[in-house]
């Protein structure tokens, strides 16, 4: 295994390790995306909106808003007793640590997903079905790509004074494309559609990944080094 | 204080390019209402597309030069690359304030919304809010280097959200006019609504220049005042 690799898998395994330590963090999140479903549910007019026409989107504003919650973690943990000048001083190449916490992001955020498709599954009354794995591999897709815009965003939203605010303002418009074609995959796929009619939207989504995650390591750098 | 002298004088000059704009802007003006013909299917309201279309295309170099710039600010640390990038997010921040009002004006009687999720309207929208969040996080950062380097980087990834939310919104069908000027083939205006567009493409470009030379000016000063302030 190449050192870069091991390195961001010490610092993803540091970030799990004190993540489930304490779990409250990743308990408040999986409990404010159940709310967030809840709260949809009485938003909508049963008579005039069936859920399962409003499922896809409900099921990504909330991917959505928990991803939001969860990344605001990643380096207000590091604030804290000065961690991240530790972690500056130890000798990793900023590629690595970006990858490591990018990794760890995407663990947390993918527990929050995972916890709430079955709970979307259930207040929504929504038959996956066949439809689960390419849900999945929507979900993947689609949530690699905004965490890694999150994970750069939230190292700098911390030195700001109301970080809470900072980080949605920011990656909002940086969601809307990975939003847009998961949203329009995921209603595909609950609709029993051919794979060649969201080819469009799966490539749009990996292109985004691609570009979105080099560059963000890349400026990695510029974020955390004076 | 020499400094402060550069600075006044980079206002000063700023301050002559924008009055010399605005009084393009009025002549613009006087053209759109008298020199062009009036539309034969939208009638007077076509008129605001001689502001419309001007100050879409300030605010998209505007931006799109904050993107260059902020790339060759990581690169070559330059402050006054990253007092260029701020001057001219701000300046395009406006103009693409004046594109997003003009635009219903004229979409509520030729279109009968005010609004609709058509790809450009969007894409426009999205890149409002773009650069008021990095408006936002530059006013939040007290460190001169920090704010520019932080700066840099959202406006770097701004540019490449950019073909993206392009993409992804295109696919919904657009209403938005297509293009008349920028085709393959030859314009498709009466020779006077041209010459009038051309006229108010070219003002809108000087006031952009104005308004960021002004800009860079005060951005320039502020920082010595700054400079000072720390010294005392």
């Amino acid at each position: 295994m190449p050192e870069s690799v091991r390195l961001a898998l010490v610092v993803a395994a540091k970030d799990i390790r004190a993540e489930l330590r304490s779990r409250t963090a990743l308990l408040s999140a999986v409990v404010f995306a159940a709310l967030v479903l809840v709260v949809f549910n009485f938003a909508r007019d049963p008579t005039a909106l069936s859920a399962t026409d409003l499922a896809p989107s409900v099921l990504w504003v909330t991917f959505a808003l928990a991803a939001m919650l969860a990344l605001n973690r990643a380096f207000t943990v590091e604030r804290e007793n000065g961690a991240l000048d530790g972690l500056l001083l130890a000798p990793i190449p900023r590629e690595a640590l970006f990858a490591g916490k990018l990794l760890a992001n995407l663990a947390f955020v993918g527990t929050v997903e995972a916890v709430t498709l079955p709970l979307f599954v259930l207040f929504f009354n929504v038959d996956l079905g066949a439809a689960l794995p390419g849900i999945v591999a929507v979900t993947v897709l689609a949530t690699v790509g905004f965490v890694a815009v999150g994970t750069i965003f939230s190292a700098m939203a911390v030195r700001t004074r109301f970080a809470e605010l900072m980080l949605p303002v920011l990656l909002l418009p940086f969601m809307v494309p990975p939003l847009i074609g998961a949203v329009q995959a995921t209603s595909r796929l609950l609709a029993g559609r051919p794979l060649s009619e969201m080819l469009g939207w799966l490539r749009l989504l990996a292109l985004y990944d691609l570009v979105f995650v080099t560059l963000c390591t890349l400026a990695f750098s510029a974020v955390v080094d004076e | 204080m020499t400094a402060g002298a550069a600075a006044r004088s980079i206002v000063r000059r700023g301050m002559f390019l924008t009055a010399a704009a605005l009084l393009g802007l009025a002549a613009v003006y006087l053209l759109a209402l008298q020199y062009t013909p009036v539309e034969a299917r939208q009638g007077l309201a076509q008129k605001i597309f001689y502001l419309h279309v001007p100050s879409a295309w300030s605010a998209l170099l505007a931006f799109s030069l904050v993107g260059i710039v902020s790339g060759l600010y990581l690169w070559l640390h330059d402050p006054r690359l990253d007092r260029f990038a701020a001057s001219s997010a701000e300046v395009g921040v406006a103009f693409s304030a004046v594109m997003l009002t003009t635009g219903p004006i004229w979409a509520k009687p030729i279109w009968g919304t005010w609004w609709t999720w058509d790809a450009r309207l969007t894409l426009t929208l999205f890149l409002f809010f773009l650069f008021v969040g990095y408006l936002a996080l530059r006013a939040a950062l007290q460190d001169p280097a920090e704010r520019a380097r932080f700066s840099a980087v959202v406006g770097i990834l701004g540019l490449l959200l950019v073909p993206f939310i392009h993409l992804s919104v295109y696919l919904f069908r657009t209403l938005h006019p297509q293009p008349i000027v920028l085709k393959p083939s030859a314009p498709s205006l009466p020779p006077e609504m041209l010459r009038t567009l051309l006229v108010s493409t070219l003002v809108f470009t000087l006031l952009y220049v104005g308004l960021v030379t002004m800009r860079y000016g005060l951005a320039l000063a502020e920082e010595e005042r700054e400079e000072a302030g720390d010294a005392a």
